[in-house]
This record gives structure tokens, C-alpha cells and sequence, in this order.
């Protein structure tokens, strides 16, 4: 109560809230996440901090629109259980989200608190609140079944069960349709269980978010390779009235280097899949192996890099060197992670691009060659073009090296459905506000549809999708 | 799960085992493979379809026991199961008439080759099937083959069986006696696919290999798989498993199989102790 006759000034010297974090020394060592998540006070007061200002940049700035300035004002008055209500009602994976989104990019850019204060690192901090509010929702145990309407007798395959496939997922089952998620994998989340680590968002969270659907009577199918055991005509023919295509991204891309099928030379996927899906981390209790590196080389400067750098020093890495061509603003990964991994003691090789990769004589990586780079002009994404300085070359021994320089998009479904079409980079092109594909009955979202982005990005996608399907299937219109 | 119907040891190391698979066997085509795992902390291993039965359900596995995740396979009885299995995976072989065709299969190799001699058979193709072995027991399916080809010849090692010598002997004999061979096909230990490679290239003879490389996911997210063919790199599991073998960098591919050796042979001694 107090709280709200406070003045805008007063609230702007409230300190932003951190959150406690397991020490670094210690961390390299275990899985465990590595922010502790806030307590009921310290969101109170970071909460406390937002001025509900009417504009609301911050909701503007969140591809899911969430009512910010409401769930905000929610923990403020200690109405938690309101507050993940008032998320829900657009981002069904607040816990995931909480994580993962770029906020500083997003939601928190805009943020006039940030503005005021002159940093954005300064904005009230969105996302560690909406962590907040979904991990007090899932120690409260089971979270609520939302409401399903009556059975409508329709029916509605999913093929991949990343972000994009679980979002329809709900939203579909809830209007009252049948729902199957054909998965590839054997275990559902996409890129949320084989690529994002634990130490930055616990599986545990990620398979709670599928018992919820599974509650919601959705049906799970694992070890389906669809375009290979079912065409998508073929899932027609078995009943299904609409199907969302939601494969991911995952075709990894290499630099196309020399030297890079060598031993010891991974593409980022691979080798998060093996630590994460497979659990080499405890070979041999487990079974699938993984390299045992001294040295290791991480190409790339995204979230995926950072995640590649951070499991590498995990294994028990002695140096890790993340090579990237241009300098450390330009790096598209979350601050918070660029952040995580410089305090672990990742070395950054900044202004630096790998040239070739030199094998021993049985086949294993022992050196790479980078040479130095300067930025000029800005490029068309409006970053600043790296350029190689003329003889600059150097070699750094290492045993590992980690591709992680973006995803393309996986053929198996374009490549078994001619009438589903795709553009130049294989990405099926689908109506940005229907998501509807040039196949009648078939809509896609997600990273098969942008290339690699974001989860947010693809859970957009998939609201947007999930109310066309729930309105053809009213209807019939194409 | 699925359920396995049948299992028996065909020779020392190796053995058959049919499993409950009626959605992938109703689909596969020869030359296409699936990937399993046997437990929760099990390991993902690809192996090819050797047979399947679209009206009863069923595929046929030929299995070689060289590590942990296969030995405990070799354990499992009739009754049990198969934690999971995804497939069918791979394109299928390319099957056309072309005239004579010469399988090639090396050990287990015989396996994955026995449906798409069927295949080529079915297709008018004469077919002529070569089976090699290090030793007799090494060389199986032998009945399952003549009843797929035209003619068998068989080659081992050490002489125990057939004649003594190698695949590519075989081969070499079938042109001295003035064969036109318009395809071969070879499936086998690296090795031994390279060296029938070089031969029929001395001979400008098509030659279609079928890769067995390390996998993970089996659908091209991870790379693991990659092979250098015609100097680019190719994903076995979703661009093969079958390649042009003239074009296939087989010394690379050979040092890739042995990335894991060391941590192979520890989980296999932490298993059998
Ligand atoms: C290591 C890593 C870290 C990342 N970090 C972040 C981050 O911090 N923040 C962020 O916002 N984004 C991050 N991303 C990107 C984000 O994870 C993706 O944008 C998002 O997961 C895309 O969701 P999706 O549902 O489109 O696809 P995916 O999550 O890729 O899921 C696709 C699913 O479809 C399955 N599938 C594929 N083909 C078939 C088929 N033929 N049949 C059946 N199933 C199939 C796949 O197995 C997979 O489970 C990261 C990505 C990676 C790889
Ligand atoms: S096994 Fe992963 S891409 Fe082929």
C-alpha cells in the first residue's frame, strides 16, 4: 500500500534488484542454473520500481504483447497468483521466457525507467519478474488445467515440439480440437532440451511445461521423423484437419574452412545435443561420449557460442577461446550470457575470424589459424563490416573445436512435400499474420519459417498461428 | 517400445533381431536405416534395415556386437523390447534397371545389402552377389542372398570358406571372364568399400557405397555424420547413407569412425566388469 503514493522520483532511486548467482569458481563445475531467481522481496521492490507509465513502451517492445504494467503492479501488491494469470493470457512458457528472451532488446529497451536512469541495464527488470512470478507459480505444484471447450471433433498435428509446436499446442487443444505433436526426438522442447544448457534453463522446467499440456490432453509422439514415416498428405489422409510445421532451424552451417571435418571438430549442435539430450557430462555412467578437451575453440558470438564456451568449461576445459570476427557490442548473445562467460573465464578473441584448421597426423585438430580484422563500413544489417588486416595471421593450439556460426533450415519436410513452398534458403514461406503455407490445410512458424532467431519470436509465431488454425477449422476458409 | 519378436545369434558376434515396427517397416525402402536406443541413458546407434515385413509388422536388425550399446542389445531376449526407435531414416537406394549389378557385402555388411539385392532383383536386374569374411563364421545370410541373386560367390580371408582371398578378387575375377557389370554396390567396413572403389574405378564402373558413419539425431541437425564426397561435405543421414563411392573420401571417413575409441573401450570395459 505504502509503495503506491510514492512520487516517480522516489521510484527511480529505488536500486535495480540483482539477482544472487552462484560463484563463478564454483559454477564451471556443476550443471546447476546459475541465477538463484529473486526473493518475494526483491521483486516487490523491483516491481515497485516501474512508474505505469500509459504508454507502455514495454509491451510495445514484447512480440507477445504481455500486460507488463498490470502483472507489475500484481507483484507490487503481493498478488502473485494474479500476476502469472495476467502473463498467461499470452505467453503460455513464462518460465522459459523469463530466461531466454533477449529483454534488453525487447521489452526492456523501451522502458522509460531505463531512459531516465540513461542505461538500459538500469530498466526494470521484466524478465527476471516474469521468472519470478512462473517459478512461485510452479512451487505452488501443479499449475491450473486452463479450461478446455467442448470436443469439436477436429484434428490437429504438430510436427516438432520446440516453442513454436508446443505454443499451438495449447492454444489449439483449448478451443476444443484433438492435438498431436509428432516429435523427432526423444524427448519434446526442441532446442529448449538438446541445445539450451542446463546451467541457463533447467529441463525440469521444460518438461513441467509438456505434463501441463499432457494434462490438457494433448497427445505426445515421440521418435517421429515426419516427411520420413508420414508425408504431410499422408497425416491428412489419417484424419488430421490442419498441421503446423514447427521443425526448427537445425542444419547446422560451417565456415567451409579447411580442416574442419577433422577429429575433434564440432558443430555447436552436436555438441550441446551430446552434453544436454544425451548426457555425456556423465559419461561413462552414461553413454554417449564427448570430447575430453584441454583446449577448446568456440566460433561465434551468439547465445548458442556462449552456450558452447560455458558446457566446454563445464567438461572440464583448461581454455576456452571464443573467436569472433567482430568486437564485443556487435555480439548478437543475451548481455547476461556474454557477461556469464567472460566471469567463468572465457577468453575472448575478439576482432578475429579462424581461416583453417590444422590436423595431426591421425586426424585430430591440434592448431587453428586466425588472422586479425578490423570494421569498416556498415554492412546491410547495419553492423560494421569486418575486414581481415593483410598478414596477421597467428595459430593457437587447441584439441576442440565448436562451429557455432547459425542454422539453415532442415530439408526433410520440404524435400517430402513439392507443393510446400520454400524460399531461397530453404525457409517455408508462410503469411506473416496467418502463418498459412502455400498448402491448403498446412500452416508453419517458428525458426522454419525466420531462419534461426529467438524463442519469443517463434511462440509469436505460433499465437498467430494457432488463431488462424482454431478459425479455419471453423470455418474452411483458405 | 517395441516389442522384439525374435532374436538369435547367426555367428559368434552377430546377430538377428526382429522388432515390432509397424509404421516403419509399412514405409522403408531398401538402403534406408532407423536409430535406437536400448535405455534411458542409452546411446542413439543407427543400424539398417536388413528386412522387413509391411503385413506383419516387423523389422529385421543384423547386428555386430563392437561396443557397449550393441553387447547390451545382444543381451536382450524374445519378449522384451527397444526403449525407442526412430525411422525410417536415410533416402532409400535408387533402385532401376540397369542391366548386371554386382552386390558386394563385407561381414555384416551382408545385411543392409540384402534388400537392395532384392530390390535390384525385382527390378529385372541380373544381380550377382559377393559376400566376404574375415573367416567362415563372419560370413552370414548366406541362404537369404541366393534366394536374392543370381549367382553367389563367396571369398573369406583365411580360406575357412569360398575362396580365399577378398571381395575385390571376386570382382576382379567376374571382369577377367569378360562381364559386363553395369552397377556395383558396395556395403561394408570403410576398408573394404574403399578398395573395391579403386578397383572399379580402374574400370569405370559405377559404384554405389552405403556409409556407416557416427551418428547422433539421424535427421541433419548435428553434423556428426559428415563425409567429404566430390570435396564437399554431405550429411550421411539425410544426403546418403548411399554415395557415389568414387567420389567418397574414405581416409577421412575411416578417421572419423575412431573419434570415440578410447571412450568406446572404457564403456565397454566398465560394462563387462
Ligand atoms: C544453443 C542455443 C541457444 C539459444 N539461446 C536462445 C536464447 O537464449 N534466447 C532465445 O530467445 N533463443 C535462443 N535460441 C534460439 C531458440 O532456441 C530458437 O529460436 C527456438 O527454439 C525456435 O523454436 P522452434 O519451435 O521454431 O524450433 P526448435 O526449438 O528448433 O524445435 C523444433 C523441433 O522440431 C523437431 N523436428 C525437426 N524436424 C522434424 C521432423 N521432420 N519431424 C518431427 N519433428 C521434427 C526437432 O527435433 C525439434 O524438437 C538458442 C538456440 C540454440 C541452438
Ligand atoms: S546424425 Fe546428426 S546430422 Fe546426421
Amino acid at each position: 500500500m505504502e509503495e503506491k503514493k510514492l512520487t516517480p522520483k522516489e521510484r527511480l532511486q529505488i536500486p535495480t534488484q540483482e539477482m544472487g548467482e552462484q560463484d563463478p569458481k564454483e559454477r564451471i563445475h556443476n550443471l546447476k542454473e546459475v541465477p538463484f531467481g529473486y526473493t518475494p522481496e526483491q521483486a516487490k521492490l523491483e516491481a515497485t520500481r516501474c512508474l505505469q507509465c500509459k504508454t507502455a513502451p514495454c509491451v510495445a517492445g514484447c512480440p507477445v504483447e504481455i500486460d507488463i504494467p498490470t502483472f507489475l503492479n500484481q507483484i507490487c501488491e503481493g498478488d502473485f497468483k494474479g500476476a502469472a494469470k495476467t502473463i498467461k493470457i499470452t505467453n503460455i512458457l513464462p518460465a522459459i521466457c523469463g530466461r531466454v528472451c533477449p529483454q534488453e532488446e525487447q521489452c526492456q529497451l523501451g522502458c522509460i525507467v531505463g531512459k531516465s536512469l540513461k542505461t538500459v541495464d538500469k530498466a526494470v527488470q521484466i524478465g527476471k519478474l516474469e521468472r519470478f512470478i512462473a517459478d512461485w507459480e510452479m512451487e505452488q505444484g501443479a499449475a491450473d488445467t486452463p479450461e478446455i471447450k467442448a470436443a469439436t471433433g477436429k484434428r490437429v498435428a504438430i510436427v516438432g515440439s520446440g516453442p513454436a509446436g508446443l505454443t499451438v499446442a495449447a492454444d489449439v487443444r483449448r478451443e476444443g480440437h484433438e492435438v498431436t505433436v509428432f516429435e523427432a526426438l526423444h524427448k519434446p522442447g526442441g532446442v529448449l532440451i538438446y541445445g539450451i544448457p542446463e546451467f541457463r534453463l533447467p529441463k525440469a522446467i521444460v518438461m513441467t511445461e509438456v505434463e501441463n499440456l499432457e494434462n490438457m490432453g494433448v497427445e505426445m509422439k515421440y521418435n517421429m521423423v515426419i516427411g520420413n514415416i508420414h508425408s504431410l498428405d499422408e497425416l491428412f489422409e489419417q484424419g488430421y484437419d490442419a498441421i503446423f510445421v514447427a521443425t526448427g532451424a537445425g542444419l547446422p552451417m560451417f565456415m567451409r574452412i579447411e580442416g574442419e571435418n577433422l577429429n575433434g571438430v564440432y558443430s555447436a549442435n552436436e555438441y550441446l545435443t551430446r552434453a544436454n539430450l544425451m548426457k555425456a557430462y556423465s559419461f561413462p555412467e552414461t553413454d554417449t561420449p564427448i570430447a575430453r578437451s584441454k583446449n577448446v575453440a568456440v566460433f561465434g558470438g551468439g547465445n548458442v557460442a556462449m552456450d558452447s564456451a560455458r558446457t566446454a568449461l563445464r567438461l572440464g576445459a583448461e581454455n576456452v577461446y571464443l573467436v569472433y570476427r567482430r568486437s564485443r557490442i556487435e555480439m548478437p548473445a543475451r548481455v547476461e550470457e556474454v557477461h556469464h562467460a567472460d566471469e567463468e573465464g572465457v577468453q575472448f578473441l575478439l576482432l578475429q575470424n579462424p581461416v583453417r584448421l590444422i590436423g595431426d597426423e591421425d586426424g585430430w585438430v591440434k592448431q587453428m589459424e586466425c588472422i586479425k580484422m578490423e570494421l569498416g563500413e556498415p554492412d546491410d544489417s547495419g553492423r560494421r563490416r569486418p575486414m581481415p588486416i593483410k598478414d596477421s595471421e597467428f595459430r593457437v593450439d587447441i584439441d576442440t573445436c565448436i562451429v557455432a556460426i547459425g542454422n539453415s533450415s532442415n530439408p526433410l519436410i520440404p524435400d517430402s512435400t513439392p507443393d510446400l513452398e520454400t524460399n531461397r534458403w530453404g525457409n517455408i514461406i508462410a503469411d506473416d499474420q496467418t502463418m498459412k503455407t502455400s498448402k491448403k490445410g498446412v500452416f508453419a512458424g517458428g525458426d522454419i519459417v525466420l531462419g534461426a532467431a529467438t524463442v519469443i519470436l517463434a511462440m509469436g509465431q505460433g499465437r498467430l498461428a494457432a488463431a488462424a488454425i482454431n478459425e479455419y477449422l471453423k470455418n474452411g476458409e483458405w | 517400445m517395441n516389442r522384439i519378436l525374435e532374436k538369435e545369434f547367426i555367428s559368434d558376434q552377430v546377430f538377428r533381431m526382429r522388432v515390432e515396427a509397424p509404421a516403419i517397416a509399412a514405409k522403408r525402402k531398401a538402403g534406408q536405416f532407423i536409430i535406437l536406443r536400448t535405455s534411458e541413458d542409452g546411446e542413439r546407434i543407427p543400424l539398417t534395415i536388413a528386412d522387413a515385413s509391411a503385413e506383419e509388422g516387423w523389422l529385421e536388425l543384423v547386428v555386430q556386437v563392437v561396443g557397449k550399446t550393441t553387447k547390451e542389445m545382444s543381451m536382450l531376449e524374445e519378449g522384451g523390447s527397444i526403449l525407442d526407435l526412430a525411422g525410417p531414416l536415410g533416402r532409400p537406394t535408387h533402385i532401376e534397371k540397369v542391366g548386371t549389378v554386382v552386390i558386394v557385402g563385407g561381414g555384416v555388411g551382408i545385411a543392409p545389402a540384402h534388400p537392395i539385392a532384392q530390390a535390384m532383383k525385382n527390378a529385372g536386374n541380373s544381380v550377382i552377389s559377393i559376400l566376404g569374411g574375415r573367416s567362415r563364421g563372419l560370413v552370414i545370410m548366406e541362404e537369404q542372398m541366393k534366394a536374392a541373386s543370381d549367382r553367389v560367390m563367396i571369398t573369406t580371408d583365411d580360406g575357412s570358406y569360398g575362396q580365399k582371398g577378398l571381395v575385390t578378387d571376386a570382382i576382379q575375377k567376374l571382369i577377367d571372364e569378360g562381364l559386363k557389370i553395369d552397377l556395383v554396390v558396395a556395403v561394408g567396413p570403410p576398408i573394404m568399400m574403399k578398395f573395391v572403389c579403386l578397383l572399379t574405378k580402374k574400370y569405370e564402373i559405377t559404384t554405389l557405397v552405403s556409409l556407416n558413419t557416427i551418428m547422433v539425431d539421424g535427421t541433419g541437425m548435428c553434423g556428426a555424420c559428415r563425409v567429404t564426397v566430390d570435396n564437399k561435405t554431405k550429411f550421411v543421414c539425410v544426403d546418403g547413407p548411399e554415395f557415389d563411392g568414387h567420389c567418397v573420401d574414405f581416409d577421412e571417413m575411416m578417421k572419423r569412425q575412431r573419434m570415440y575409441e578410447v571412450q568406446e573401450k572404457e564403456s565397454m570395459d566398465r560394462f563387462q566388469s
